[in-house]
C-alpha cells in the first residue's frame, strides 16, 4: 500500500531522514516509537509530501508521489492525517470543519456531506457538539473531531503524528479508544506515538527511529520483549 | 473681562464661518478631503491585495516587484510622492486633480495595505495551511476556505487604523491646488488674518472623524473577538 524507498530528507545542512526503507502493508497498524528529534515527524510528514524529500522514493498503491507531484491534491485524498495540534479550522463549526474538504475537494454535495459527517461524529463519540465551534471543546473533543474530518475524505491510509501528546492526561484514553476502533475496522495506520501501552495492544509492526534510520523493527512482541540493538533498550528502558 | 472673552469669540465665529458663507469653505474643504480619502482607500486596498499576493507567492519575480514598490513608497515621504506622480506622471493628462490625486495616495497607501495584509495572513498559524493541504485542498483552497476567513480578523481593524492615517495624509493634497479642507483653512486665513481660528477650525473637524473612526475600529474590534 505504501513502499519508501531510500527516503532522505535534508533541512539545508541538517540530514534529518538518512535512508528510510519499510512497507506498509493494507490494514496493518504501524507504531513510530523514538527520541524526540529522531524525524519520526519529518517521516510521516513525508508521506503526504508536506515535506519535500530530498532523495528517494515514496510508492502509494504502486504510483511514485515524486514522480506526480502536480497530482498531489487527488494523492493526498488517499492519506488522512491527525496532527498533534488537532490543527481544526476556528471559525468553522464542527460539521463545517468536517464537510469542507468533501464538498470543496470531492465536490460530495452538502446534502450528503453533512449526512456523513454526523454519521462520522457519532462514531467518535461527538453526536452533540456538530454546531459548537472548535474553541468550545476540550482537547479530546478536538483531536476525535480531526479523526472524523480526516476520515471524511474515505482515506486509505492514516497518519497519527503524536495524536495525544498535547492532551491532559484523561483525555488520551478516549483519543486512544477512537483509533483502536479504527484499526479493529481494519483501516491502514501509521502512528507516531509515546503511548506504549497503545503501541504494543495495537500495532501490528513497531519500528524504532534513532537519528534518521530505522534502527530496528519488529512485532511488539519482537520490540519490546526482546530488543536486539542497545539504544532501542536504552531507549526502552526509559519509556517502558 | 468674560465680555472681553465673548467678543473675541464671537467676532472669531463671524469673520471665519459666517461672512461671505466662509463655512461653506469648509464644508466642501471638508468634502474634498473625505472624496479623496475613500477614493485613495479603495485603490490602496485594491494595490494592497494585488501586492500581498505577489509578494507571498513563490515567483521571484512578483515577490521582487512587490518588494521594491513597498521598498519605495515606505522610504520616501507622500509629499513627495504626491508631486512627482502629479507632475511628473500624470500632471500633463487632461484627468480630473481629484482623480490623480487620489491615484497618487493611493499608490502611496498601497504599499502600507500590502504590508498589513501580508502580515495578517502570515500571522495565521501554519498548521492551519498543513491540515487545509493534507485534505486534499488546493494551494488556492486553503487560502480562500481556511486562511483569508481568519486573516481578515487580524486585518480589518489594522485597516480602519490605516485608513485614519489616510485622511490625515491627504492634507498635503494643498500641494497639487487641490482644495481639501486644510487648504479651505488657509484660504480662509488668507481672507481674515486670523492665524488660528482656521486652522483650530480644521484641527476640530480632522479630530472628529478620526475619533468617529477609532470609536468604529474598536466595535470592529470587539464583535471580531467574540466570534472565536
Ligand atoms: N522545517 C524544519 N526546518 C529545519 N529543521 C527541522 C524542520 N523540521 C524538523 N527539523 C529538525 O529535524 C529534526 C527531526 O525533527 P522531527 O522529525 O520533528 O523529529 P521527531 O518528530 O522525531 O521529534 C529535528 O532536529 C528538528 O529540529
Ligand atoms: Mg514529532
Amino acid at each position: 500500500m505504501i513502499k519508501v524507498v531510500d527516503l532522505h530528507k535534508s533541512f539545508g545542512d541538517l540530514e534529518v531522514l538518512k535512508g528510510i526503507n519499510t512497507e506498509i502493508r493494507k490494514g496493518e497498524v504501524v507504531c513510530v516509537i523514538g527520541a524526540s528529534g529522531s524525524g519520526k515527524s519529518t517521516f510521516l510528514r513525508c508521506l503526504n509530501l508536506l515535506e519535500e524529500p530530498t532523495k528517494g522514493e515514496i510508492y502509494i498503491d504502486g504510483i511514485s508521489l515524486m514522480e506526480h507531484k502536480k497530482d498531489i491534491n487527488k494523492l493526498r485524498q488517499k492519506v488522512g492525517m491527525v496532527f498533534q495540534q488537532f490543527n481544526l479550522f476556528p471559525h468553522m463549526t464542527v460539521l463545517e470543519n468536517i464537510m469542507l474538504a468533501p464538498v470543496k475537494v470531492k465536490k460530495m454535495p452538502e446534502e450528503e456531506a453533512r449526512r456523513k459527517a454526523i454519521e462520522l461524529l457519532r462514531k467518535v463519540g461527538l453526536s452533540d457538539k456538530d454546531n459548537v465551534y472548535p474553541s468550545q471543546l476540550s482537547g479530546g473533543q478536538k483531536q476525535r473531531v480531526a479523526i472524523a474530518r480526516a476520515l471524511a475524505m474515505d482515506p486509505e491510509v492514516m497518519l497519527f503524528d503524536e495524536p495525544t501528546s498535547a492532551l491532559d492526561p484523561e483525555m488520551v484514553g478516549e483519543v486512544l479508544a477512537v483509533m483502536k476502533q479504527l484499526a479493529m475496522e481494519g483501516m491502514t495506520m501509521v502512528v507516531v506515538t509515546h503511548e506504549m501501552g497503545f503501541a504494543r495492544e495495537v500495532g501490528d509492526r513497531i519500528l524504532f527511529m534513532d537519528e534518521g534510520v530505522i534502527l530496528e523493527e519488529g512485532t511488539p512482541e519482537e520490540l519490546f520483549g526482546n530488543p536486539k540493538k542497545e539504544r532501542t533498550r536504552a531507549f526502552l528502558s526509559k519509556v517502558l | 473681562m468674560l465680555e472681553g472673552v465673548y467678543r473675541v469669540l464671537s467676532d472669531a465665529i463671524y469673520f471665519n464661518l459666517i461672512r461671505e458663507d466662509r463655512y461653506m469653505l469648509f464644508v466642501n474643504g471638508l468634502k474634498v478631503s473625505i472624496q479623496l480619502t475613500v477614493f485613495a482607500a479603495i485603490i490602496g486596498v485594491i494595490i494592497g491585495l494585488l501586492m500581498a499576493i505577489a509578494k507571498l507567492t513563490n515567483n521571484k519575480i512578483l515577490n521582487r516587484i512587490a518588494t521594491a514598490y513597498t521598498d519605495v513608497i515606505r522610504g520616501t515621504p507622500s509629499v513627495v510622492q504626491l508631486i512627482v506622480i502629479y507632475y511628473a506622471i500624470l500632471g500633463s493628462s487632461q484627468l480630473p486633480k481629484l482623480l490623480v490625486a487620489s491615484l497618487a495616495f493611493g499608490i502611496n497607501s498601497g504599499a502600507y495595505v500590502t504590508e498589513l495584509i501580508r502580515a495578517g495572513i502570515q500571522a495565521v498559524d501554519k498548521g492551519q495551511m498543513e491540515a487545509a493541504r493534507s485534505l486534499g485542498l488546493s494551494y488556492s483552497q486553503a487560502m480562500r476556505y481556511v486562511i483569508v476567513p481568519q486573516a481578515i480578523k487580524n486585518i480589518l481593524p489594522a485597516l480602519v487604523s490605516e485608513f485614519i492615517v489616510l485622511l490625515k495624509e491627504t492634507a498635503v493634497a494643498g500641494y497639487i491646488a487641490l482644495d481639501d479642507l486644510t487648504r479651505a483653512g488657509t484660504i480662509v486665513r488668507g481672507r481674515t488674518f486670523d492665524p488660528y481660528t482656521p486652522f483650530i477650525l480644521v484641527a476640530l473637524i480632522y479630530l472628529y472623524i478620526t475619533s468617529m473612526l477609532t470609536a468604529f475600529m474598536g466595535r470592529l474590534e470587539r464583535r471580531l473577538r467574540q466570534s472565536d
